[in-house]
């Protein structure tokens, strides 16, 4: 009877499987490949009723834009939301990850997952790959059955727990925005013109941030996402009539018509010799 | 002149030791106005906490510095002498901010070509003849020119809201307070400012710095009271 070698990850600790490898192969000379990073302004804020979270659109591979109207405002749990800045790879990964743990364990307690479950998820994973190897900083936010929550979560692990948060190359432009009009007790309205606001901030004075202004609204048992909320960077100077190249519109100076040679017909085909 | 390199030793700034961290100026309807906070960091440690970062610059110009503070008062000798050359030809005619500027940027650049800067970035502000002139020139020599100006993390922090909140003559009171908005944010959110500041203002009447004064601040939001209570390990 043969044994199935399973390769079973160990439970805690940094893996340091693919360290070797990295090493060998820096040796010879290969370069690790750039990442895409999301050099983003996101945002979140807890107003009266619940959270509300903001974040850009633009993902950046060096100095070019490489997607122009991305989704950073990852699911979770139907009452919790993350967006992520970052390597675009890693918020994703690690967000669904998380996200599948969190069902799974819905599943298992039959009830409303938790934003402090979603945090001591995210939190020891990305310790496990401690030096920040999995580069995700994230903006956690949700509502569940102790209150509404909003938590910062850095690439290296540790969590802040705070009433307004803001991450990514654009934060301080976003932060300067809510250390000067946040306060307690916002409406609904107030708290999402606020966080685009905070996030517009970011979009005009980042050059990491662009495009579009995404939000989502978490009160108790309803969630509001608001893809592309605004949109401060429409095409300008584009004619609305359309482009047309009619004959004629181009001047001919001059014309000359060469004939293609004519196709030798072959009269009659030679077979190949077996 | 010798050359750095034929002295045994060489003496050319590396770093900076006692800093000065932002500067803010704004253009508003009778001029120009300038808020720095009145700390000298020493690396870490706040070691001086009285340093003014802005003074005035013959008739009709104001200059702020962030950066090296000994650098800062160099530059003032240098235009010290300046305006004393300038006053010395008694013919009614005196130095305006852009002179100023643009002097103060030729020696930023020279400085920097010979690998030997001066560790600061300037904000000159100044009216002459009713015109309003607010510029910046930095450590490299790089200058320009604008309604808003900030230094340091002035840039960060500062511009975006000035960008937003600033408009085409605004009154004193409006002014000072979009300057001390931005100056609660950085008291926040920089290390190295302290709740010290002062403001200073020029015009075609003359000069004027205020003596400092301190911003209140709020800590009072309920997730600071007991951050760990619903998600324990977290701060």
């Amino acid at each position: 009877m043969s044994e199935v070698a399973m390769v079973v990850p160990h439970k805690g600790g940094f893996s340091f499987d693919l360290c070797r490898r990295n090493e060998m192969l820096s040796g010879k000379g290969l370069k690790p490949p750039s990442f895409l990073k999301t050099g983003t302004t996101i945002v979140g804020l807890v107003f009266q009723d619940g959270v509300v979270l903001g974040a850009d659109t633009r993902a950046t591979e060096g100095p070019i834009v490489a997607d122009k109207n991305c989704e950073k405002i990852h699911f979770m749990a139907p009452n919790i939301y993350c967006c992520g800045a970052g390597t675009a790879a890693d918020t994703e990964a690690v967000t669904d990850m998380v996200s599948s743990q969190l069902q799974l364990h819905r599943y298992a307690t039959g009830r409303e997952s938790r934003v402090v479950t979603a945090l001591s998820l995210l939190k020891t994973h990305l310790f496990r790959y401690v030096q920040g190897y999995v580069s995700a900083a994230l903006v956690l936010g949700g509502v569940d059955v102790t209150g509404p929550h909003l938590h910062t979560i850095f690439p290296h692990g540790s969590t802040d727990t705070l009433p307004f948060a803001t991450m990514g190359s654009g934060s301080l432009a976003a932060m300067a925005v809510f250390e000067s009009k946040y306060r307690e007790g916002l409406n609904r309205a107030e708290g999402i013109s606020l966080v685009s606001e905070a996030i517009c901030s970011g979009i005009f004075n980042d050059l990491g941030s662009g495009s579009n202004v995404d939000v989502c609204v978490i009160t108790e048992g309803h969630v509001e996402y608001l893809r592309n909320y605004q949109l401060p960077n429409p095409r300008t100077y584009i004619s609305s009539r359309g482009y047309s190249f009619s004959k004629g519109q181009t001047e001919v100076l001059s014309a000359r018509v060469t004939p293609l040679k004519q196709k030798e017909a072959v009269a009659e085909a030679d077979f190949m010799e077996e | 002149m010798a050359h750095d390199e034929d002295v045994a030793g060489s003496e050319r700034t590396l770093y900076p030791y006692v800093t000065g961290t932002s500067v803010i100026g704004i253009k508003y309807k009778d001029g120009i106005l300038m808020a720095a906070d009145t700390g000298g960091s020493y690396g870490s440690t706040l070691r001086y906490k009285s340093v003014e970062r802005m003074k005035v610059i013959g008739k009709h110009s104001l200059l702020g510095a962030s950066g090296e503070i000994s650098d800062f008062q160099e530059i003032l000798r240098y235009l010290d002498e300046l305006i004393l050359y300038d006053n010395m030809w008694d013919d009614g005619n005196s130095l305006g901010p852009k002179e100023i500027h643009n002097y103060l940027n030729r020696v930023m650049y020279n400085r920097r070509n010979k690998f030997n800067p001066l560790w600061n970035s300037l904000v000159l502000g100044g009216v002459k003849n009713g015109n309003k002139y607010l510029g910046v020139v930095t450590m490299l020599g790089a200058h320009y020119e604008d309604n808003h100006v900030a230094t340091g993390f002035g840039n960060h922090l500062a511009v975006p809201i000035l960008r937003s909140e600033w408009k085409e003559g605004m009154s004193f009171e409006e002014a000072v307070k979009l300057l001390e908005k931005c100056l609660l944010v950085l008291l926040y959110r920089d290390r190295s400012s302290i709740n010290k500041f002062q403001i200073a203002k020029i015009t075609e009447e003359g000069a004027t710095i205020y003596p400092a004064y301190s911003l209140k601040t709020f800590w009072g939001f309920s997730a600071f009271q007991n951050p760990g209570q619903f998600a324990e390990g977290t701060w």
